[in-house]
């Protein structure tokens, strides 16, 4: 061979500002003093601000006095209470609706979605024309409608609607008994906990008895009585330990009872009814992913309709659902910011509402609100890669 | 006609049918409107009990919303008066009254009235930029990307704006509002992502470490936190990291906090794009000696852009819907002037609100829908040109 091969010498010809090493390094390094140069420019500019403005800065705010009320808090909180503990309320009512909203969103989705598919031609147009509109509507508008055109337009508080069973509803709210638990309640719970315990075990123990000898177990009947007949029978061998607190309707409020908020409903219906037209789609399209060949193969083994949807079709439209669905429980949780604009008094209206006006202090509290968010979101898609990796599907 | 063995033997048996029967009709149970019904909505009993529950669902609902919305509706009116049950004795629907009234406001906000011309020719410039760059059809269609991301915000900007030695009085953006900002909002947020967004998600595939790790911060980021808390923090701590005399105004900064939203967001649907793109071509476009932004911009990016036009469109519908946020940061765009009319004592009725939020999901389901007709058209021209 007569190539002359000198393998690792770069053509002397090359200039050292068209090495492809060297200019990476070049690109970075301006990069980063661009970067730089922006967050320092930022940071002199904002403590220049902060100081012509007197704001105050650091996180000595916290434990400074709220003085402030707040509608609905599920922790004790009086106007009295310090700034932190307006967090706490703001972040517990803001996972209270949340977590409301992403069990009715689930239901109403999965039934529309699986709607979208019925061999029914009215029921799937009714889905699909439910999702069409739905989503094709800004979620504000639709809070806005909820709260303002519906909740705010039921009767006053001398008209309440009588509802049987000792509930009023008016534009204040929904008013329900509030169930209180008597000294002997602690039974009953108890046996909730041991019934919820023994029916995991008893599945255990089914699963490995099928695995062995192939018998199958009544493993929903069983754990239905366990979790829900034993703690009915010691409620009442308890004596009915748990009595009914009914509101009372006076001349200019209500006393006693569970207050619903309409700020709590508005937010509830629109994000419930909002984030179920996503999910509905979810849900479809994991449907559709499982090909038909796997219902075919499961029919043409004997196992019937219903066995066939249970075992074979929905775990593997499952493995598609999961991923997405859990990305419209963070968007739900995101969108339930927008109760800012109808005085739910969740984290942004209290945070970065009230208290970023009371104290000025924007860069703090701002902060601390996207750190919130920003950890819901990493600790579910950290959640989420790990049950991925382990429902992915291995392959030969 | 001719027989083998087989037929004669056949033949000789009497009872053996010698023609063939006429074809029969299906059985009128099966074909037609009953049959239709038969199979679509009376198929099983559950079928059944779930198309007489929608129909009357339906029988409740759309005789309210016709109600509401043409039948007991007032169409002409000068006030309040024209629209209360208890003064026109009968039951009253939409107060369409209310809504014409106000629909000038609805549509430019507070722009002075001697200056909506300006408004008018950007609406029509608009329309022409989105007419040029989706119809396939229109001629030059080379030149309508440089007129929809080069020349349309520039001149927008001088004629909404103003330009005092072209004689156009400066309009202060603090009066601008309705349609004209929902849609200033929404162009801006498409304008500025696509670019950034193609930028983000190049860095996050770059080799240079520093490159990726600051795109996928950003991006990680952004994604993570709700658009409320962006535009907080657009609007509260943006002027405080710029010297006091360049503060931004309420709708620049809104405007940065948009942007930066929907760069986050396209920036992932883009890199959805370039990872279906198969390694081969990357690897021809460097065999044939392209650099990297060549490689890019005459190989990868075309295709990739191509096959996630549907995505794209769907992105900017969900931004699209997303610009009503700014109404929380105090900016007037359509859903805040809606917010503020309905409020107003001169038409003070129990129907002002509905009416009003009607006339705003009228206007974002027509657009919404619009958008994603068109992307589904797209999504069916390609896969067409897909198939061999």
């Amino acid at each position: 061979m007569s190539i002359d091969l000198r393998a690792g010498e770069p053509p002397a010809s090359v200039p050292f500002y068209n090495d492809p090493k060297i200019r990476s390094i070049a690109y970075q390094v301006a990069l980063c003093l661009v970067i730089a140069f922006l967050i320092y420019g930022a940071a002199s500019n904002a403590i220049d601000n902060l100081k012509r403005a007197n704001i105050a800065s650091g996180f000595g705010f916290w434990e400074q006095t709220a003085g402030f009320d707040i509608s609905q808090s599920m922790i004790s909180y009086t106007n009295q209470s310090s700034y932190g503990r307006a967090f706490w309320v703001g972040l517990c009512n803001t996972l209270l609706v949340a977590a409301v909203g992403i069990v009715f969103a689930t239901l109403i989705g999965f039934v529309v979605g699986i709607a979208r598919l019925s061999k029914n031609w009215l029921v799937h147009k009714a889905a699909s024309g439910y999702v069409e509109t739905i989503r094709n509507i800004p979620l504000l508008l639709q809070l806005l409608f909820w709260y303002n055109a519906v909740l705010k337009a039921l009767p006053d508080l001398r008209d309440s609607v009588k509802i049987p069973g000792g509930a009023f509803l008016n534009n204040r709210g929904l008013f329900m008994p509030e169930p209180i638990a008597q000294s002997g309640f602690s039974f009953v719970v108890g046996a909730i906990v041991i019934g919820i315990a023994g029916s995991i075990g008893y599945h255990l123990w089914a699963r490995k008895r099928q695995e062995k000898t192939g018998e199958q177990a009544p493993v929903f009947l069983v754990s239905l009585g366990l979790i829900i007949g034993l703690p009915l029978a010691v409620f009442f061998a308890a004596g009915l330990p748990l009595t009914l607190d009914y509101p009372e309707a006076g001349r200019f409020n209500i006393r006693g009872g569970i207050e619903i908020l309409p700020e709590f409903a508005a937010l509830l219906f629109g994000l419930s009814i909002y984030t179920a037209a996503f999910i509905a789609e979810v849900v479809r399209a994991g449907i559709r992913a499982v090909s038909h060949g796997q219902t075919e193969a499961a029919y043409s083994l004997g196992l019937r309709a219903q066995p066939t949807l249970r075992l074979v079709v929905v775990p593997q439209a499952m493995r598609v659902i999961i991923p997405p669905l859990t990305s419209q429980y963070l968007n739900l949780t995101k969108n339930s910011t927008l109760a800012v604009a109808i005085g739910y008094p969740d984290l942004v209206q209290i945070f970065t509402g009230t208290v970023l006006n009371q104290t000025g202090q924007a860069v703090e509290v701002v902060a601390i609100t996207m750190a919130v968010y920003l950890t819901i979101s990493l600790v579910t898609s950290l959640l989420m890669n790990i049950y991925n990796s382990r429902i992915a599907l291995v392959e030969r | 006609m001719t027989m083998s063995e087989g037929d004669l033997a056949v033949a000789q048996l009497k009872y053996v049918r010698q023609t063939t029967l006429e074809q029969q009709p299906p059985p009128a149970s099966l074909t037609g409107i009953v049959g239709w019904l038969r199979a679509n909505l009376l198929s099983s009993p559950f079928n059944i009990v779930l198309t007489i529950l929608i129909s009357l669902f339906f029988l409740w609902i759309i005789p309210g919303i016709v109600n509401f919305l043409l039948i007991d509706a007032v169409w002409t009116g000068a006030d309040r008066d024209a629209c209360r049950e208890i003064v026109q004795n009968r039951p009253i629907g939409a107060c369409w009254p209310f809504a014409w009234e106000r629909m000038a406001y609805f549509t430019y906000g507070s722009y002075p009235i001697p200056q909506r011309w300006r408004v008018d020719i950007f609406f029509a410039m608009l329309a022409i930029g989105v007419f040029w760059i989706l119809w396939l059809k229109a001629p030059r269609r080379d030149l309508a990307a440089y007129y929809c991301f080069i020349v349309l915000p520039i001149v927008s900007y001088i004629l909404l704006s103003g330009a005092e030695f072209l004689g156009l009085p400066h309009v202060d953006t603090v009066l601008w509002g309705g349609v004209l900002v929902t849609i200033v909002v929404s162009a801006v947020g498409i304008v500025v992502s696509l670019p950034i967004g193609i930028l983000l998600a190049l860095g996050r595939r770059s080799d240079m470490p520093t490159v990726k790790l600051f795109s996928v911060f950003f991006i990680e980021f952004v994604r993570g936190v709700p658009l409320v808390t962006v535009l907080f923090m657009a609007s509260v701590m943006l002027p405080l990291f710029v010297p006091e005399q360049y503060s931004p105004d309420k709708l620049l900064r809104a405007l940065i906090g948009i942007a930066m939203f929907a760069s986050a967001y396209m920036a992932e649907v883009v890199r959805a794009g370039l990872q279906a793109i198969p390694k081969g071509q990357f690897e021809g476009a460097q065999a044939v000696g392209l650099g990297y932004w060549q490689m890019m911009r005459l190989i990868i990016l075309p295709q990739a852009l191509k096959i996630t036009i549907p995505n794209i469109v769907n992105t900017y519908i969900g931004l699209f819907k997303d610009t009503t946020l700014v109404f929380i940061v105090g900016i007037f765009d359509l859903l805040h002037t809606i917010e503020v009319s309905r409020l107003d004592p001169k038409w003070a009725t129990p129907v002002t609100s509905t009416t009003g939020y009607a006339v705003a999901a009228i206007f974002y389901l027509v657009f919404c829908y619009a958008m994603s007709r068109y992307a589904r058209a797209t999504e069916a021209r390609l896969a067409a040109s897909e198939r061999r």
